[in-house]
């Protein structure tokens, strides 16, 4: 699955793109950040606030308790603030 | 009749006015984000996510449309840096009449603020830092639910 980081994000991960195998047990968006958290310190930091971070599964908006099976792009970003 | 676009360049709002205006409608409402000279910032830098953020801008066009029975709405949003008093992002919506131009173009800016996937950063010289979210936008953006 391709991940995407945006703003906040990209910049604490210092990448905008990786690509990741999450394992089997690994079925949400909460889960898939648990366990992107449990393989790297940066990971565990870019994403230690959850309250600031949103997430798109195929450029859709979706919540932290959304399936990601079937969907090939994950992004993760802070709340929007366009206009 | 819908129109969005993402660029880096200014927008000419003479010539994005005009497009309506030959609907021949009645009524065009306009709203332009500038960059505002807010405690010591010089310049902010606008991030996106391509793809995402025309679809978000293309729904919320079309829910306008539906909405208000427009006969067409514009968005366009500047991406990059931009310097104090440039536009960042300009808004139209033609209708039959004011009521309905004015409302829309309302519910257009608040929905982009709370839905369209763009990060702002902003710069006070050399020091940039990512603008937080607000709560009011949010607030605000409830009041068309």
């Amino acid at each position: 699955m391709r991940l995407v980081y945006f703003a906040r994000v990209r910049e604490a991960l210092g990448r905008d793109v990786e690509d990741i195998d999450f394992p089997g047990k690994v079925q949400t968006v909460a889960e898939a950040l648990d366990w992107l958290a449990s393989q790297s310190p940066s990971h565990a930091e870019a994403f230690a606030d959850r309250s600031k971070l949103r997430f798109a599964l195929d450029q859709r908006m979706v919540k932290a308790d959304a399936a990601i099976s079937g969907a090939s792009e994950f992004a993760i970003f802070p709340p929007v603030t366009g206009g | 009749m819908i129109r969005v676009s993402i660029h880096t360049e200014a927008f000419d709002i003479a010539a994005e006015a005009a497009m309506l205006e030959r609907l021949g409608v009645g009524a065009v409402a306009t709203f332009t984000g500038i960059v505002r000279a807010d405690d010591g910032v010089t310049a902010i830098e606008l991030e996106h996510y391509p793809g995402m953020t025309e679809a978000s801008l293309s729904d919320i066009c079309e829910e306008a449309l539906q909405r208000w029975g427009l006969a067409g709405c514009t968005i366009i949003h500047r991406v990059g840096r931009m310097e104090v008093g440039e536009p960042i992002v300009l808004v139209l919506a033609a209708a039959a009449h004011r009521a309905a131009a004015l409302e829309a173009c309302a519910y257009l800016i608040d929905r982009l603020k709370t839905d369209a996937p763009f990060w702002k950063k902003e710069y006070r010289d050399a020091d940039a830092v990512w603008v937080e979210a607000k709560a009011s936008d949010t607030q605000r953006a409830t009041r068309w639910d």
